[in-house]
């Protein structure tokens, strides 16, 4: 059917188009939540491909932390003058690195860590394990008596969830960084009490709680790729939609989880 | 074991894909230690064919039996288990580009047979030697090979382990008629030398009286003809008639 075509049906039909988006949705969830236990199983049980591990913890983790850092620094600074300039309007400017530390490690250190492992790793993830998919590797290995969903999917599932706390860690201080670097050197804070200001005020909850959203997200990141991935058909074409939906849906699926894990743990506090 | 079973059998196996029947009961068998290549045109089920039998593709109806025993719907792990006793040769070879040769080749003794890598690579270099490849591309990539070396490098990851059913998809697909003359040579040589069923499909005609003892026509889903491979040439069957002499006109309606 081509986009005219559907175009048409959803102008003519569109009950019928309303229900069959609404089936297809559902299948989508499905079709997700199997290959979602499938890997979970396949990374907690043996046997576990160690250098794929390995393999997959540098070039998920590893090779993240110049675009996570960077992310990180210069959202610390501009958040540092936003707050500063908010604050100002009700003389609360001595309050900024608190609410800058707050601002990180609660949120934007997980967030932000995950968009750019979205960009970076879910869309590689979904390209490399859809062309495996489009030369038949992936068959190959069955017939080759080993379980892609161990051989692929867990070591990628498991690195992800087990390196995004740890970048997310690298981006919170970074990105407190960024901010006091603001703060010391534009809007003449004293570099001394910023340190001592955020390290009094910040809980540890408030660094779990972000490391905790982190691990989801490193799931997130690392399912959608391989999920899109491993189902990607129709050659070249179908491997560039599958990148693109890896990317687009981890991008959503972060923004969801982080309201609802928010949530959860406003109310558990 | 006895000739009355055979080593591989499809029972009335029908594959559908939406309302089109790629399979309509199909009924084949091979018996042990023969090799049988299944011929036939573009989409008409040769693929599924084998995909079914490896368990890649589930059938709706029928059953394919191994020894006798019916291999459709077995659990991953069973399957697993049966896989070590075949090996496959892919139409684009579908080496592992993340892996060297050596390490493609030994890829099932690594990963599932538990062999060291010192000792698989061993034998990855023997199996390297059985098709005619040098030590010296076992550290290279699958990016690095042509076509030919990449489907003899398919070649012997899939005799490796020596399996006792072996299946060729389109081997000689995309290559030119000298090297896919070596390809069906080295084929049937290593066929004949670990003993094992073979199952093949193919729309190259010289290539299915190389490496076949028999051969089945499929079309629309069913064998349509089946004898000996020096019965190719005789028979007076239309639709083989037509598709070894390459015409356009005949019982076969041409969709392309």
């Amino acid at each position: 059917m081509t986009a005219a075509e559907a175009a048409r049906r959803v102008a003519t039909h569109p009950v019928q188009a309303l229900g069959r988006s609404a089936l297809a949705a559902v299948r989508l969830v499905g079709a997700v939540g199997v290959f979602a236990v499938r890997g979970i199983i396949a990374a907690l049980t043996p046997v576990w491909f160690v250098s794929q591990l390995r393999r997959q913890i540098v070039a998920i983790g590893f090779f993240s932390l110049p675009v996570v850092g960077l992310t990180a620094v210069f959202t610390g600074a501009a958040l540092a003058l936003n707050i500063f300039t908010g604050g100002g309007r009700f003389n609360a400017e001595q309050v900024m690195p608190q609410i800058v530390a707050l601002g990180i490690t609660r949120e934007l250190g997980p967030v932000l860590a995950a968009l750019m492992l979205a960009g970076r790793v879910s869309a590689a993830i979904a390209a490399e394990i859809g062309a495996m998919r489009a030369t038949e590797q992936i068959d190959a290995m069955r017939t080759l008596s080993t379980d892609p969903f161990r051989y692929l999917v867990a070591p990628r599932l498991l690195a992800a969830v087990l390196t995004l706390p740890l970048l997310t860690a690298v981006a919170d201080i970074i990105g407190i960084a960024g901010g006091w670097l603001v703060a010391t050197r534009v809007l003449e804070f004293n570099p001394t009490v910023y340190v001592r200001n955020t390290i009094n005020f910040l809980e540890s909850w408030d660094i779990v709680s972000g490391l905790i959203k982190a691990a989801v997200f490193g799931f997130i990141v690392a399912l959608m790729g391989c999920y899109h991935g491993y189902n990607a058909s129709g050659g070249a074409r179908g491997v560039g939609r599958a990148t693109t939906h890896a990317v687009v849906s981890s991008a959503i699926l972060i923004f969801a989880s982080d309201y609802l894990l928010t949530t959860l743990f406003t109310h558990m506090s | 074991m006895t000739s009355a079973v055979p080593k591989l059998a499809w029972k009335g196996v029908t594959k559908q894909f939406g309302d089109r029947k790629v399979l309509d009961q199909l009924d084949l068998s091979v018996a042990p230690g023969r090799s049988l290549v299944i011929i036939g045109g573009s989409g008409q089920g040769k693929s599924v064919t084998i995909k079914a039998a490896l368990g890649l593709l589930r059938p709706e109806a029928g059953a394919i039996e191994l020894d006798g025993k019916n291999i459709v719907g077995l659990s991953e792990g069973q399957r697993r288990k049966l896989f070590s006793r075949v090996g496959v040769l892919f139409q684009g070879a579908a080496l592992f580009d993340s892996l060297t040769i050596w390490e493609n080749v030994a890829f099932r003794l690594i990963n599932a047979d538990g062999v060291s890598r010192r000792k698989a690579r061993e034998r990855a270099i023997e199996a390297l030697e059985q098709v005619r490849l040098s030590a010296d591309v076992a550290d290279r990539f699958p990016s690095e090979l042509s076509g030919g070396m990449q489907k003899r490098v398919g070649l012997a990851r899939a005799v490796v382990a020596q399996p006792e059913i072996l299946f060729f998809d389109e081997p000689t697909t995309g290559l030119d008629p000298i090297t896919a003359a070596a390809i069906n040579q080295l084929i049937s040589d290593q066929v004949r030398r670990l003993g094992s069923t073979a199952v093949s499909i193919t729309h190259d005609l010289a290539s299915a009286q190389t490496i076949g003892d028999e051969i089945a026509m499929l079309h629309d889903g069913r064998i349509i003809w089946r004898g000996p491979a020096s019965e190719l040439a005789t028979t007076d069957n239309p639709y083989v008639r037509q598709f070894v002499e390459g015409r356009a006109e005949g019982p076969i309606s041409h969709t392309a």
